[in-house]
């Protein structure tokens, strides 16, 4: 489902150049529920980048469903993005003047589905998260976990062939982390594939799978 | 598509009212002030040319140059007058001549004409009146003079019934000119003694006076204009002289009117221009608020990149933004010419200024460019940001 192979990203920064992921491998299979683990500055973010298709590698090959992606254009990237990955951020990223059902649909527009489809989908997304009854909120309106799970309701909306969710309950409290996490674990559980980036150990342990990232090498954790 | 990003853009303008609606500001008054300008000139363009028409300017003057031995006769000129197209005609013979009363004289200009001749150039009579019809055809020694005239000659204005002679022969004063402000004549001649006689009298007066008429004047028919009128007398006079378009020219008074049109064209561009200026500084306000905008919703672009919004869409959402702004201040300045225009026509009776459908979509047309060229850069802009960088962007 993803390969990565032999991925270098490299960044200028004040005329230094900076090894941001150095030959990175790795294999994530269809159904599966992966977390990433790294300390900040481990080269995590540049992976979560590179896998959500944000960016584009410096070398190596990434492919993605069969397809390889790393010369794709702006224009396709965007394609993938849109079909085939449901985002989940730290800090929720929901479009403050967007209500949460009109957040959820904005990937939809985007797919240029029917008003008709989309509301039904809409509805359905939102019912899965428990929030179809606040549906009208603005997110400034709705608490962090709530605000969360229409992050999540907005990833699935467009049945994604992965769940890319970085550090989704950095920004919740223990409760409220474990509500997230229960959702991922359904979402799992109904054959969605998932990677979950987290510097916290306990956050990770929730994976069946765990791989480490450390100054840009990639390893497996050993069980 | 288009649609949804122009609710997007709808939504954005809306949600900032205060600053949507002062930057709009900018495009209304520049728009206020291109229409109002431009309407004022207009309007008071058509109440000069108005007055110059009204001062009994609307007649065509014909001169005869060679009449292929075939000369019009005074009742070929009346006989013009029953062509549909034209209204009035009257020939007119001019000679200068020592005019003497009692002690007193001076040179007179004199005009041979007919009856006709009071309408084509509104005189207006102050006492008795002008020439009749019989007058002409019994070729009566009867004279109407102007206001100057009576004074110099007699040293009063009513002098009806007097006695004077033109070059020694005696004509009996049958009417007084007023001395009429409005009228081009009376202007242009005030001063000058003036006398009317009618045209088969002046034949009398001069050798140089023949029965052949070489010059006159045409007014245009009740439900003519002069251009048609033009046409007609152009036809008429074409099959008389052989088709021979240099034996007669046919001149009217608009040259007053083309210079004055020509000097209201260049103050209407004079005054359009510097107004454009100001919907151009306008526009440059929708460009600073649109990048402002931009950097502000820096995480917005990042977040609609991220879960799949292209180029394309980003950018249709911001020039839309900029498209709705300039527009609605165009509809607004628009508005507010209009009801200007309506309280100045109302405070001055006598000038009606209104906004003609050419600048009023000039001024759209010119909004919709200014609109489009200053929101294309914020808008590409926004749409060339790359998503990461969007994303980590904290505003």
């Amino acid at each position: 489902m993803i390969v990565l192979k032999d991925i270098c990203k490299t960044y200028e920064v004040g005329g230094e150049t900076v090894r941001a992921l150095d030959n990175a491998n790795m294999h994530i299979y269809q159904g599966e529920f992966v977390g990433i683990i790294g300390p900040s500055g481990s080269g995590k973010s540049t992976l979560m980048n590179i896998v959500g298709c944000l960016d584009l590698p410096t070398s190596g090959q990434y492919i993605l469903d069969g397809q390889p992606i790393e010369n794709y254009s702006e224009k396709e990237l965007t394609h993938v993005r849109n079909k085939k990955i449901g985002f989940i951020f730290q800090s929720f990223n929901l479009i403050p003047k967007l209500t949460a059902e009109e957040n959820v649909e904005l990937p939809l527009i985007y797919q240029r589905v029917p008003r008709h489809e989309r509301q039904e989908r809409v509805e359905a997304a939102l019912n899965r998260v428990g929030l179809w009854q606040r549906r009208q909120h603005r997110p400034t309106e709705l608490s962090g976990g709530q605000q969360q799970r229409v992050a999540i309701a907005r990833a699935l909306v467009t049945q994604p062939s992965l769940f890319l969710a970085d550090e989704p309950t950095g920004n919740l409290d223990s409760k409220t982390s474990d509500e997230i996490t229960d959702i991922f674990h359904e979402l799992h559980s109904q054959g969605n594939t998932i990677v979950l980036i987290t510097h916290d150990n306990d956050v990770a342990a929730q994976a069946a799978r765990r791989i480490r990232i450390r100054d840009g090498h990639v390893t497996e954790v050993e069980e | 598509m288009i649609g949804q990003s122009a609710k997007m853009a709808v939504k954005a303008v809306w949600g900032n009212k205060l600053r949507s609606f002062l930057t709009m500001l900018g495009i209304i008054i520049g728009v206020f002030a291109l229409v109002v300008l431009v309407s004022l000139v207009n309007g008071a363009t058509d109440y000069v040319t108005d007055t110059i028409s009204s001062l009994g300017g609307s007649y065509l003057s014909v001169s005869i140059s060679d009449d292929k031995g075939d000369p019009l006769t005074l009742d070929d000129i009346n006989a013009l007058m029953d062509e549909e197209e034209i209204g009035l005609t009257a020939p007119l013979a001019s000679l200068s001549v020592t005019g003497k009363a009692g002690y007193e004289n001076g040179t007179v200009y004199v005009y041979g004409t007919t009856p006709a001749y009071q309408g084509i150039n509104n005189l207006e009579i102050e006492y008795g009146s002008f020439l009749r019809q019989t007058d002409v055809e019994n070729n009566n020694y009867v004279v109407v003079i102007n206001q100057t005239m009576a004074d110099e000659l007699f040293g009063t204005n009513d002098c009806l019934g007097e006695s004077l002679t033109l070059n020694g022969t005696k004509f009996t004063v049958i009417g007084i000119l007023a001395d009429d402000d409005n009228s081009m004549t009376s202007t242009l001649t005030s001063g000058m003694m003036v006398a009317y006689v009618p045209y088969t009298t002046a034949r009398r007066m001069s050798s140089s006076i023949s029965s052949s008429i070489s010059s006159f004047y045409i007014t245009s028919g009740d439900s003519a204009t002069a251009d048609e009128a033009n046409d007609r007398l152009t036809e008429i006079l074409l099959a008389r002289f052989n088709q021979d378009e240099d034996a007669f020219t046919i001149s009217d008074n608009s040259m007053i009117e083309e210079a004055m049109g020509s000097v209201t064209n260049m103050l209407e561009t004079l005054l359009g221009g510097i107004a454009a200026i100001s919907l151009i500084v306008g526009g440059i306000g929708i460009m600073n608020i649109m990048l402002v905008s931009v950097t502000e919703r820096t995480k917005e672009i990042g977040i609609r990149k991220a879960i799949g919004a292209g180029r394309g869409v980003i950018l249709t959402q911001f020039l839309i933004e900029a498209l709705i702004i300039s527009l609605i201040g165009c509809a607004l300045g628009l508005a507010l010419s209009w009801v200007t225009l309506k309280i100045v026509s109302a405070l001055m009776d006598a000038v009606t200024f209104s906004i003609t459908p050419t600048i009023a979509s000039l001024s759209v047309a010119f909004c919709l460019a200014i609109g489009l060229l200053f929101g294309l850069y914020p808008a590409n802009k926004a749409a060339n940001k790359p998503p990461i960088e969007a994303l980590r962007y904290e505003g």
